[in-house]
């Protein structure tokens, strides 16, 4: 019987299986730490992770999750603290295989929108945060893999606003563009692991989540979402993967 | 974005007319913060709730400052004072909220969406870029990252084509703030600051800036400089005010020395939660408007609660 698990669990332990050992990963706070401080205690010891916040190879401090990426809990016995342009220099010069990111909007191409909801910028029905780091993430990255909750609301047809550029519109867009480098390679979502077509760049299933249909992916998605024949099963948490999990998150604070 | 903050020429000649004093920058709060003008593009060091220069921003509420460009990388409740006392039209910046645990910000929503005050976005490289392009002294510098996305037209970044590969890059506008408002873990009384644990980006406003306004936790003897000047990351002749201000960053943090007041963070959001932005008024009241000196203001919170927040900081980086 395996154990049952929360979505936010679900996500970090899909996240920390994209993690490849004698990488380097560039990741936000919350789930995306947690997925690649998990990778480093299994499969990827010798992972370095980076934080925007000007911080190179922390080592979380179990029940002090960091709030945000640059304060002092997310610098915990780091490697290094260079300034935050300097870190992100360091993506820019390519040294950085892998960017982990979330979204509020994301499209079927992979673009990201976490600026306004709404057609008009400067009066817009609903200011989000802003880009923060995410626009130069999925710029500058070998790589990105996208962590996501999967609801329709988020999965729209098309982004109201491309604050992080995916795949544009496909079909070579994003290097006319002038990103001649780099895009969404996966997103990992509650319900399944979604890639792009090499072509068109649109979004399509690899595999589902046990206990997940392509209906159920359907019904929560925005637009149609490729599949051939009938996706594989991704195998569900393990114990020994969720009790590293919790065991850094005792408060449960982005585990849920 | 204005013609005059990526100017190079005209922030040369404005640097070259100003004197560069090696001498005495100890002053108050009051007399530092008042060389903030109304309409100035002011930039504030730290990054969100780490290093911000709370106490500088404080007095410039307090002494009614308007039309402010406030500019930061990552803003947090400093910002939302800014809107709430009416002293910004607009902010230049890649993310505005308190944290993850926080959600949106009600406050930021509430000016942005009413057209109150101007939200220019750049990535958070981007924004970098511009201090560092300012701080060499170039009108820009090239990157390959905002490219493609709909920021390049919002934030008015343009492109350059490579003149040896052709390819088209970034072209990232120099910012060059009118002042400066910098924390700092500590500084002799001519200004020479060292800061420890995360640099930000306090190096590159410094350079940036036409004036910069420093607080200090600490003031230490010019020799404690001169024995470990590697650490020294703004020179005195770049600083024209310095005020000592122990806790200056409160309730944000400074590295090593106090963590982030969390609590206060969901008192006052709570207070917004239940009360709407006008919670921010009553909280300014209490917080800046109402405490003559920043003492008084320290008080409020308590030297129990400063205490604990000491001993949370050695914990993380002892």
């Amino acid at each position: 019987m395996t154990a049952p698990y929360t979505p936010g669990e679900l996500l970090a332990v899909m996240g920390a299986r994209q993690l490849r050992d004698d990488t380097t990963v560039f990741a936000g706070v919350g789930i995306p730490l947690l997925a690649a401080a998990l990778a480093q205690q299994r499969q990827a010891p010798r992972l370095t992770m980076v934080i925007e916040g000007g911080i190179v190879g922390p080592q979380i401090k179990p029940g002090r999750l960091p709030i945000s990426t640059n304060e002092m809990r997310a610098g915990h016995r780091a490697q290094m603290l260079p300034g935050i342009t300097d870190t992100f220099l360091l993506a820019q010069r390519g040294f950085l295989d892998l960017g982990f990111m979330g979204g509020a909007q994301i499209d079927q191409h992979g673009n990201v929108n976490t600026s306004v909801l709404g057609t008009d910028y400067w009066r817009p029905k609903v200011r989000l945060p802003g880009t923060g780091g995410a626009n130069d993430i999925i710029s500058l990255c070998r790589e990105v893999i996208i962590v996501t909750p999967h609801e329709r609301r988020r999965f729209v047809p098309r982004v109201d606003f491309i604050t992080s550029p995916g795949w544009l519109d496909g079909d070579g867009s994003r290097r006319r563009a002038g990103l001649l480098f780099g895009g969404v390679s996966r997103v990992v979502t509650t319900l399944g692991i979604f890639g792009f077509d090499p072509e068109t760049r649109r979004m399509r299933v690899e595999a589902l989540h046990p206990g997940v249909s392509l209906d159920a992916v359907r019904a929560s998605t925005g637009f149609e979402v490729l599949a051939s024949g009938q996706p594989a099963t991704t195998e569900p948490p393990t114990a020994e993967e969720l009790e590293i999990l919790r065991a850094l998150d005792p408060e449960r604070r982005f585990l849920g | 974005m204005k013609a005059a903050e990526y100017d190079y020429l005209a922030a040369r000649r404005r640097l070259e007319a100003k004197a560069k004093s090696a001498g005495e920058k100890l002053t108050t709060v009051e007399d530092a913060a008042a060389r903030v003008r109304d309409g100035d593009v002011v930039a504030a060091g730290g990054c969100l709730f780490s290093r911000t220069p709370m106490a500088l921003v404080r007095e410039v509420l307090r002494q009614r400052r308007q039309g402010l460009t406030l500019v930061r990388n990552l803003m947090c409740t400093e910002g939302e004072f800014m809107m709430a006392a009416g002293a910004v039209e607009r902010v230049v910046t890649a993310w505005m909220s308190i944290g993850l645990p926080w959600g949106v910000s009600r406050v930021m929503r509430e000016y942005v969406e009413g057209g109150k005050v101007a939200f220019e976005e750049w990535s958070h490289l981007a924004l970098g870029l511009r201090f560092r392009a300012a701080a060499m002294g170039v009108p820009f510098l090239p990157t390959l990252t905002m490219l493609g996305s709909d920021l390049v037209g919002v934030a008015g970044m343009k492109t350059v084509t490579d003149p040896y590969t052709g390819q088209t890059l970034g072209a990232v506008p120099a910012l060059f703030p009118d002042v400066a408002l910098l924390h700092v873990h500590r500084a002799d009384r001519f200004g020479n600051c060292q800061i420890d644990g995360y640099p930000h980006m306090d190096a590159d406003i410094a350079r940036a800036a036409a004036t910069v306004l420093v607080t200090t936790e600490e003031v230490v003897p010019e020799e404690e400089i001169r024995r470990q000047p590697d650490r020294t990351v703004i020179p005195g002749f770049l600083v024209d005010a310095l005020v000592l201000q122990p806790f200056g960053a409160y309730p944000h943090e400074c590295y090593g020395l106090y963590e982030a007041d969390f609590e206060h963070f969901q008192e006052y959001t709570d207070a917004i939660q239940a009360g709407g932005v006008r919670a921010v008024a009553d909280y300014l009241d209490r917080y800046v408007y109402g405490p003559a000196s920043y003492v008084a203001y320290l008080d409020l919170f308590g030297g129990e609660r400063l205490a604990r927040q000491r001993r949370f900081a050695r914990d993380l980086t002892g």
